[in-house]
């Protein structure tokens, strides 16, 4: 019987390795694990790149993840100079890669699907580009980009069976579903547990094979 | 006649008059946001936020928060009738891909030859905010900017060349300021609308490019 269900946070974590890339859904306060990343805080490992849209807001779990020297690399889509991120950048204690928002989530889409490298015009004709691999295509420069596997990918769900199919709740889906799919080891906690059989497969939104465990953490 | 440079509200009041029923239209953070409270409920105009919404509807009662609908501001959002949700990459896929009827960006300078430059005031600026505007800039069918005509020292926001590091290059089709509506065409600005009282001398002026008037077919 497959079961993907966890039932303990310590099991949940189990087996980060230092050094791994993190994706972590969310945007803004909607959608972020925030309990898996209290998890993989007490987990302790270290010399983490973290993949995550924006910097952090005051007292997030990511600010308290930077906040304990646990993060050598951020990469994002916008960092605020005042947040601690910012502050640990401009001290040199966090290296930051700022990238374009849809570009980030389509090199992680591209990572889960086997794509080795794409042109966008995002970000093409800007300092972005600079020192980087660009092509005229059909009349539009364009910009090469390459994959952004993670590791690991903590992911916030709403409902969830025991193969780990997964539905999110309004616009807390985000980057939820392309990090299910980027990622070697994809945790999710889902708010309700319901039985296998019970989502109906046309609501699925990330099928139980981009799942490898699920930890319930009821609201 | 004394002129009256138009708030925040009248700016973006004038850009949602000319939204056409049917359009998508995403609306960046900022003034832009405050667009869709100008368009009315009767004419059918579907908002998308970057963060994966389709159909986004006014705020909601105090009483009737979901904390899990928000837009791209993060602010508490409803969803309309018919609306949708979307991951994140299909998110931007909607605004590179072309399917934006419209995006509506603030930014800090607009150029004649349509760059827009929204996102640093400097390259050597330490912490970069780049956010979904580069993407959305890039991909949408039609990309209107909403900001003031100039800086708070007076300096013109309306520009031969932007000063600033580019969001984008020659993607801006039109700009609503404080005091005028211009478009971005071939042969520079064309000023199509201006505040009561305003005269194409005076904005001239205030303007830094070159204005040319409305030549009428």
């Amino acid at each position: 019987m497959i079961d993907k269900f966890v039932h303990s946070m310590a099991d949940a974590m189990t087996g980060i390795a230092d050094g791994s890339t993190i994706l972590l859904g969310g945007f803004g306060d909607v959608g972020i694990p925030t309990p898996l990343l209290d998890g993989l805080i007490a987990q302790g490992a270290r010399d983490l790149t973290i993949v995550v849209v924006a910097g952090g807001r005051d007292g997030s779990a990511i600010e308290r993840l930077l906040s304990l020297g646990r993060v050598r690399k951020m990469i994002c889509s916008f960092v605020r100079p005042a947040s601690l991120a910012g502050r640990l950048f401009q001290r040199g204690e966090l290296e930051v890669d700022v990238v374009p928002q849809g570009t980030m989530a389509e090199c992680m889409r591209a990572a889960g699907a086997g794509i080795t490298g794409f042109y966008t015009p995002t970000g093409a004709d800007t300092l972005l580009a600079e020192g980087r691999e660009t092509r005229e295509i059909g009349g539009k420069l364009c910009l090469l980009e390459y994959p952004l596997p993670g590791d690991v990918a903590l992911i916030e769900a709403w409902n969830a069976d025991r193969w780990g199919n997964l539905t999110y709740r309004d616009s807390a889906r985000n980057f939820n579903p392309v990090m299910a799919m980027a990622a070697k080891l994809t945790i999710a906690m889902t708010r309700n547990v319901v039985a296998l059989g019970e989502l109906s497969p046309e609501t699925i939104v990330t099928p139980g094979i981009f799942v490898n465990r699920v930890l319930h953490v009821p609201l | 006649m004394a002129i009256a440079p138009l708030d925040r509200n009248g700016m973006a009041a004038w850009c949602a008059r000319d939204i056409p029923e049917g359009w998508l239209v995403n609306l960046g953070i900022g003034i832009p946001t405050l667009v869709a409270d100008f368009v009315p409920a009767e004419r059918e105009v579907l908002f998308h936020a970057e963060n994966g919404v389709i159909g986004v509807g006014p705020a909601p009662a105090p009483d009737a928060v979901n904390p899990f609908l928000i837009n791209a501001s993060t602010t508490h959002v409803t969803l309309r009738t018919g609306g949708s949700y979307v991951h994140h990459a299909d998110s931007f896929a909607i605004a590179r891909g072309g399917h934006l009827d419209l995006c509506v960006l603030g930014a800090f300078e607009v150029a004649e030859n349509g760059d827009i430059a929204n996102w640093a005031r400097s390259a050597d600026e330490p912490v970069k905010q780049i956010g979904g505007a580069m993407d959305l800039a890039i991909g949408a069918q039609r990309l209107w900017v909403v900001m003031e005509h100039a800086t708070k020292d007076g300096q013109s926001r309306i520009r031969q060349r932007c000063s600033y590091p580019l969001t984008a290059k020659g993607v801006v089709t039109r700009v609503y300021t404080n005091l005028a509506v211009l478009d971005v065409t071939p042969s520079g600005f064309v000023v199509r609308d201006m505040i009561p009282g305003m005269t194409l001398e005076a904005l001239q002026e205030r303007t830094e490019a070159k204005l040319h008037a409305e030549t009428k077919a």
